[in-house]
């Protein structure tokens, strides 16, 4: 675990790490958790820091937040082979890995810009989880390549 | 069937379809018995966008059935102009109907609206998504000419931006069926079309030009290409007119192809064509009484 040790960023009390992000995926991570430091949570953030198994990873702490399984469940599309330590009183209390969802709402945008869900509608996009993209559920679109580039914020 | 909302082909299984087939050939043989069946009953009628064919034919079946209408009239001349959202219009309109029927220009719009009434709700086109309605009316046609299960059908035009064509494609997936998509590779269907119908396991051809596939085909299902999908009017002329029919087309048919077009056509068609045994596609529009006035029966069935 030499790649974390290099890692300056100090271990937190309690919360919640996500490690073996894909590299560069970081701030879209934080996007579909809807983290954006706003409500006053310490947020650290590694890129491209070296990695025994991936090369280089990205990696993210937020403090005093423990992430539900479904809230990190969405993360698997982005970055499929991420780690979730939940962290009490500096121990590790859980470990994850993420699941691929069967669907995520409210985390995607439809590209369709003729879409309902595009509009200003009550209604939230919704996509159903294909093995090898997303589709939505209202228009039937697929989105295969990049999904993060469709991360609403 | 036991559907609140039509919304999609894709919703409606074998034995839904052919109930509400074998309803309408009920209708058809002795439309009598089903007038004043659902006497009383209001049909509320919301087009965000004209098309007066599919409005006096869902009008004429629910009169037909001792129904009436109440029409939300042209968007300009309603709140919606106005600013009012699609999900406040629909909530406003279910109390002052048994039952709705929605035209929108955006895609999903009738899966959305439906979440938000309790009447039955028929997607009657959702900008490029789904018309099931036609859909129901174009497998009641090929039934009655030409059967469902063994079908050999060939689908032709533009196939990328065609509601009719991708809700008809999966429905067809619910029977034994051979689908041959001919059109130009910049209007082949596109790929959601298409990962529903590996998914479903039909039996899927695709080709650019006609001719050698037309001897083998039992139905031609002939769609518009449209001049505002090419850059420019020779591009369009010269593509379009590779998938026009005409009756010297149709010699080298089986005589008893049965050629159908959704309506309206332009020049895809020629009419020469309207006099030979094949032509049923006024056929096909007239249909479309009987089979709404099937599906509204169904999905009105609790309220007799
Ligand atoms: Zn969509």
């Amino acid at each position: 675990m030499t790649a974390d040790r290099e890692l300056r960023v100090s271990k937190i009390s309690s919360g919640t790490v996500i490690d073996h992000i894909t590299s560069g995926q970081a701030l879209n991570v934080l996007a579909i958790l809807g983290i954006d430091g706003t409500d006053g949570e310490v947020v650290s953030i590694g890129m491209n820091v070296p990695s025994d198994r991936l090369g280089t990873k990205d990696i993210v702490k937020v403090e005093g937040r423990e992430l539900s399984q479904s809230e990190l469940d969405v993360l698997s599309l982005i970055a499929p082979v991420a780690t979730i330590n939940i962290i009490r009183d500096y121990d590790v209390v859980e470990k994850h890995r993420v699941d691929r969802p069967t669907e995520v709402t409210g985390v995607l945008q439809c590209p369709n810009h003729n879409c309902i869900t595009t509009e200003d509608e009550p209604v939230d996009s919704h996509f159903e989880v294909l093995d090898d993209g997303v589709r939505c559920v209202y228009c039937d679109t697929i989105i295969r390549e990049d999904l993060a580039a469709h991360i609403l914020v | 069937m036991r559907h609140d909302h039509v919304i999609s082909a894709k919703q409606l299984t074998r034995g839904d379809i052919e109930s509400v087939l074998d309803r309408a050939s009920d209708i058809a043989a002795d439309p009598g018995t089903y007038a004043g069946r659902h006497q009383g009953t209001l049909l509320g009628l919301l087009f965000f966008e004209p098309s007066t064919r599919t409005k006096m034919s869902f009008s004429a079946a629910i009169k037909r059935l001792g129904g009436d209408v109440v029409d939300m009239g042209p968007v300009d001349a309603s709140s919606v102009k106005k600013g009012e959202s699609l999900a406040d219009t629909v909530r406003v309109i279910e109390g002052y109907a048994d039952a709705l029927v929605l035209r929108h220009p955006s895609e999903g719009s009738a899966k959305m609206a439906a979440e938000y009434v309790d009447v039955p709700l028929i997607n009657a086109g959702d900008g490029a998504g789904q018309h099931p309605t036609q859909t129901l009316l174009d497998l009641y046609t090929i039934r009655e000419n030409a059967g469902l299960d063994g079908l050999r059908i060939g689908i032709m035009g533009d196939l990328k931006y065609g509601r009719t064509v991708h809700s008809l494609a999966h429905a067809l997936t619910n029977f034994e069926t051979t689908q041959h998509f001919v059109s130009p590779e910049t209007l082949a269907l596109p790929r959601n079309v298409r990962y529903d119908l590996h998914e479903e396991g039909a039996s899927v051809k695709e080709h650019t030009d006609l001719e050698h596939i037309l001897p083998d085909l039992d139905v031609l299902y002939v769609t518009r290409i449209q001049r505002e999908r090419f850059p420019d009017e020779s591009e369009y002329r010269a593509v379009a007119g590779q998938y026009q029919i005409d009756a010297e087309t149709l010699e080298a048919a089986a005589d008893d192809l049965v050629v159908m077009h959704p309506l309206p056509r332009v020049d895809e068609i020629a009419s020469d064509v309207d006099e030979t045994e094949h032509a049923r596609y006024f056929e096909q529009a007239h249909n479309g009484v009987p089979v709404r006035m099937a599906l509204l029966d169904h999905l009105l069935e609790g309220d007799r």
